[in-house]
């Protein structure tokens, strides 16, 4: 009885995979998304205009630089939460598992 | 008002920052809580503020690195993370991912990219949802079928059991994850998040909302250890998609530490809150909102089906998924407070 209902189930698996190659295709209206290879300075001034111009001058650094202040900021925001959780007395080192 | 929007030094398109701050906190909330970075609520959201879907991809992903940075220093501290399967399960979801993002680029070549990604994310929505709500549904039917017995029901019993048919599968080398209780075959955690990460690369998501649940149903962690793990999980990929989609040229960084900010606030709520809900009660209310979500993106792409309704389904859309960040973040605010409201009066009582 099982394998009378699982065949139709694999045969509409293995459909839908075929098929997802032939969406995407049927999706495109022949315009991609636009890509910024230049951003635009003009508007900008201070830290923003040197933020989009290090943009401009090198992806390598614009993305290293990205990557370490994302987490930067990151432990930052956490540490101070956790000064004001601990200030405001939850126990945050233990936790009763009830359920799974 | 001018003042309350920003201009983007890279996507070049001016943006509501306070929306973004809103948008932080709520997504903030329920990714810490559901263990996930929430990009499928964030990323129609960025496109509704008005990013460009490719822009809207990698500014959330960069910003979901550091928000489950935070979220995963706190579910650290409640023993909820276990670093060894999220080391191994890093493997298969970096080459997964990198698979995935470089199939966006291929489609972006053939095409919208918007619509296939929409599709999938529907696909995948209307699966997961069935998922939870068939296991509460299966949980229920053994509890009442334990009470009619007259037999104590476990509470560590599960609905769905998958988890058990693959961890019999021994293909060695076998393994042993202590946090999570869990003994199985290697290639299973490294499988289902070479998957996970395929599909997350696909959907620009840090993947928690697929792996969140596969770490449930599939490798069979405890519902809080699989948020944890999830989120170091979801900060580790999520760094290295940041990386990714900027090295293409699509991070707008000045709007990811905007929304940081809200979601630093948002991400400690949410931790905090799973010390105060039970397992169920979190698969419960993560089957709601991926529901939620699903309907949201059928309003979207309805709006190609019926242009003539075109305006009303867009505002129906956001206000919808707008309306469920902010309820489901409201839920796990009051339950929050309610706890530790609890905990402070009975340290209190002592």
């Amino acid at each position: 009885m099982k394998k009378h209902r699982a065949g139709p189930l694999r045969l509409a698996v293995a459909c839908l995979a075929m098929l997802l190659p032939a969406s995407a295709l049927a999706a495109g209206d022949g315009g991609a998304a636009p890509l910024v290879l230049v951003a635009d300075t003009r508007q900008l001034t201070g830290i923003m205009a040197w933020w989009a111009n290090l943009y401009n001058e090198s992806h390598v650094y614009f993305t290293i630089l990205t990557v370490v202040l994302i987490p930067t900021v990151g432990v930052i925001f956490g540490v101070v939460a956790d000064f004001v959780m601990h200030w405001i007395g939850i126990d945050l080192t233990s936790r009763e598992l009830a359920e799974h | 008002m001018d003042w309350l929007y920003i201009l983007m030094p890279i996507a070049g398109v001016s943006i509501f920052w306070p929306g973004l701050i809103i948008l932080g906190i709520g997504v903030g909330i329920i990714g810490g809580f559901f263990g996930m970075g929430g990009a499928w609520m964030v990323t129609p959201g960025l496109n509704i503020l008005g990013f460009p879907m490719a822009f809207a991809i990698g500014t959330d992903i960069a910003h979901m690195a550091g928000k489950s940075l935070i979220s995963t220093m706190r579910h650290g501290k409640f023993g909820n993370v276990d670093y060894k399967l999220g080391l191994i399960m890093l493997v298969g979801t970096i080459v997964g991912f990198e698979a995935g993002a470089q199939m966006v680029m291929w489609l972006e070549r053939l095409g919208n990219v918007e619509k296939v990604v929409r599709w999938i994310y529907l696909l995948l929505l209307t699966f997961i949802a069935w998922m939870v709500f068939h296991d509460v549904r299966r949980r229920l039917q053994k509890e009442r079928a334990a009470l009619a017995a007259g037999t104590k029901f476990d509470p560590l019993e599960t609905g769905i059991e998958w988890h058990k048919t693959l961890q019999n599968i021994k293909i060695p080398p076998m393994i042993h994850l202590p946090v999570a209780g869990i003994y199985c075959s290697a290639w299973l955690p490294i499988s289902v998040s070479f998957f996970t990460g395929w599909l997350a690369g696909i959907l620009g998501i840090g993947g928690g909302l697929i792996r969140m649940p596969a770490l449930i149903y599939l490798i069979g962690c405890p519902t809080h250890i699989a948020v944890g793990t999830d989120l170091f999980e979801v900060m580790i990929s999520g760094l290295y998609g940041a990386g990714t989609y900027t090295y293409k040229g699509r991070t707008e960084l000045v709007a990811a530490l905007i929304m940081l900010i809200g979601a630093a606030i948002g991400a400690q709520i949410g931790a905090v809150a799973t010390k105060y809900i039970k397992g169920y009660g979190i698969r419960v209310a993560f089957g709601i909102t991926v529901i939620g979500c699903g309907v949201s993106i059928v309003l979207k792409m309805a709006q190609a089906w019926v242009p003539e309704y075109g305006r009303f389904l867009d505002v129906s859309a956001t206000v919808l998924i707008l309306g469920l960040v902010s309820c489901m973040s409201l839920y796990i605010f009051v339950k929050m407070v309610q706890g530790a409201r609890r905990e402070l009066a009975m340290k209190r009582g002592l």
